[in-house]
């Protein structure tokens, strides 16, 4: 319980403006700008928009430079942002398939129609920290004839032969669930996890989707494919009487691939986990998947034994705006509440004497 | 649900996509040397809102929301009275604005706005798209199989 306490407006204004001081810094550095944090920090303002659940890089930039680096406060930022624009409606669902790829990697198959490109990767760097690189001096990147192959993904090759779980397509009168408009009300269909996931934080997801690597709640992953690049938004315009295309957004998605499923009626196939992640994310993608994997236990029939596997648990508490806030909430004044446990342990102490005196006299 | 298009519909999606994926300064420095800019008057907007982006389970399941995404558009009215609409990604109101002018001289008259705009966007999109095409492909791993020295 936290009660109304007076006192300590000048404070607040002046820790704000030594905020404001402090986030600027030493003024003989020049400020950042935001078109530099969107060109030079583009994974940290990948995650604030992820995260955040908003794509806008200039908005994800400025949310981290008034968080000072802070994400999960830059993340907050945005989310606050949002909900003072209109909602215009729901894009028809992006197609991965179509992408205009620059990263795409499997780990089950070498050779794929449309190949395997590493793209920007920090895979088979050394990880040694390099000064160099402070300054502007890069070369331009290498080019190399792009071949004119379609770059079906992974899962739907081996889908075509019947050994991978398909996508699952739910009827045309599902309304898909949406966690900003509802409240979840557990058990969650699929498409609400998945929306959950796909703003859930990070470091929580990476946890669980490790957790499960190492034995709670074991799945047996493969990366099928990660994918990485820009996909065209397209949206049904009223106005209009057909959809256009609102531009393209840069997405990452992870399919894994997991041990098998069968039953009486259906052969042993591959089960699956989804990963879909606003802009470059594979780590997010990847846990995504491996947790969105997990969850699937009740579906599959399997024994829920672990925390990866209880949805209840796990989207509670991925979305980390909600978790800090809470957690954040106990340093606000609790004055009553703890002067009322200290009015209760000075009793207890009390009677506690009081007993022992009386024990001694006996 | 998709709606059927008829063919001009066809062709001014094609228009309008392209203008969408414009870079803001490209389209305003084409729009700068269109010579008889119509007047025209806002009809609705230009505003911004949020769309929220859906993905598809699996890659090609149940349609799930992904996130939102900021959203500019407009709509004018043209002195000659055709309506034009604008919509592209960011918060950008002046780029809405002007593909929704530019889609109402294209209904007047689509094959100067076709040559002037649409088409020299289309080229730079399509030069940028193949840039990024062959820096990737660059990236593009070449496996082959150790041959065992047998003798």
């Amino acid at each position: 319980m936290y009660v109304a306490v007076k006192g300590g407006e000048a404070a607040i204004a002046n820790a704000h403006a030594l905020l404001a001081d402090r986030r600027r810094g030493d003024r003989s550095v020049p400020a950042l700008r935001l078109d530099q944090v969107v060109e030079q920090l583009g994974l940290a303002v990948d995650r604030a928009m992820g995260e955040g659940s908003l794509y806008d890089k200039e908005l994800a930039a400025l949310a981290l430079l008034q968080a000072r680096g802070d994400l999960i406060e830059a993340i907050f930022l945005v989310r606050a942002y949002r909900t003072t624009l209109p909602r215009f409606g729901y894009s028809q669902p992006i197609d991965t398939a179509a992408m205009l790829i620059e990263r795409r990697i499997s780990a089950t198959f070498k050779d794929l129609p449309g190949g395997q490109m590493l793209g920007p990767t920090f895979d088979y760097t050394h990880r040694l920290l390099d000064p160099s690189i402070v300054g502007d001096d890069v070369a331009a990147p290498i080019t190399r004839e792009a071949e004119a192959e379609q770059a079906p993904r992974v899962t739907d090759l081996l889908g075509r032969q019947g050994l991978m779980e398909p996508d699952g397509e739910t009827g045309p009168d599902h309304e898909v669930g949406d966690l900003t408009r509802e409240p979840l009300d557990f058990p969650l269909n699929r498409d609400l996890r998945l929306q959950a996931l796909a703003r859930g934080d990070e470091g929580f997801l990476l946890a669980l989707g490790y957790s499960t690597q190492r034995g709670y709640g074991r799945t047996h992953p493969f990366v099928g494919e990660i994918r990485i690049g820009e996909v065209e938004v397209e949206f049904d315009v009223p106005e209009l009487g057909f959809a256009v295309s609102l531009g393209r957004v840069k997405v990452t998605e992870c399919q894994m691939v997991n041990q098998f499923k069968g039953s009486a009626k259906v052969p042993p196939q591959f089960t699956r986990g989804y990963g879909l992640v606003f802009g470059q994310a594979e780590r997010k993608a990847m846990a995504m998947s491996l947790v969105d994997r997990a969850l699937r236990a009740r579906e599959f029939g399997e024994d829920i034994v672990a925390p990866a596997q209880d949805e209840e648990f796990v989207i509670s508490h991925s979305d980390n705006v909600q978790a800090t806030g809470f957690v954040e909430h106990l340093k606000l004044p609790h004055y009553v509440d703890f002067q009322a446990e200290l009015d209760l342990i000075r009793r207890m102490r009390a009677e506690h004497d009081a007993a022992n005196l009386k024990e001694a006299a006996e | 649900m998709q709606t059927q298009t008829s063919l001009p519909d066809t062709d001014r999606k094609a228009a309008l996509d392209v203008l969408a994926h414009a870079p803001a300064k490209a389209l305003a420095t084409l729009w700068d040397a269109w010579a008889d800019k119509p007047q025209h008057s806002k009809v609705r907007g230009p505003e911004v809102g949020l769309v929220m982006l859906r993905g598809r389970a699996g890659g090609g399941g149940t349609p799930f929301n992904l996130g939102e995404a900021t959203v500019s558009r407009a709509s004018v009215r043209i002195v000659t009275g055709q309506v034009g609409h604008g919509y592209c990604l960011g918060r950008d109101l002046a780029k809405a604005e002007i593909i929704a002018v530019i889609d109402a001289l294209w209904q007047r008259d689509a094959a100067p706005v076709e040559s002037q705009i649409i088409q020299p966007l289309r080229t730079l999109a399509t030069q940028a798209d193949q840039q990024r095409r062959e820096e990737s492909a660059a990236t593009r791993v070449d496996f082959f199989t150790m041959v065992r020295g047998d003798n």
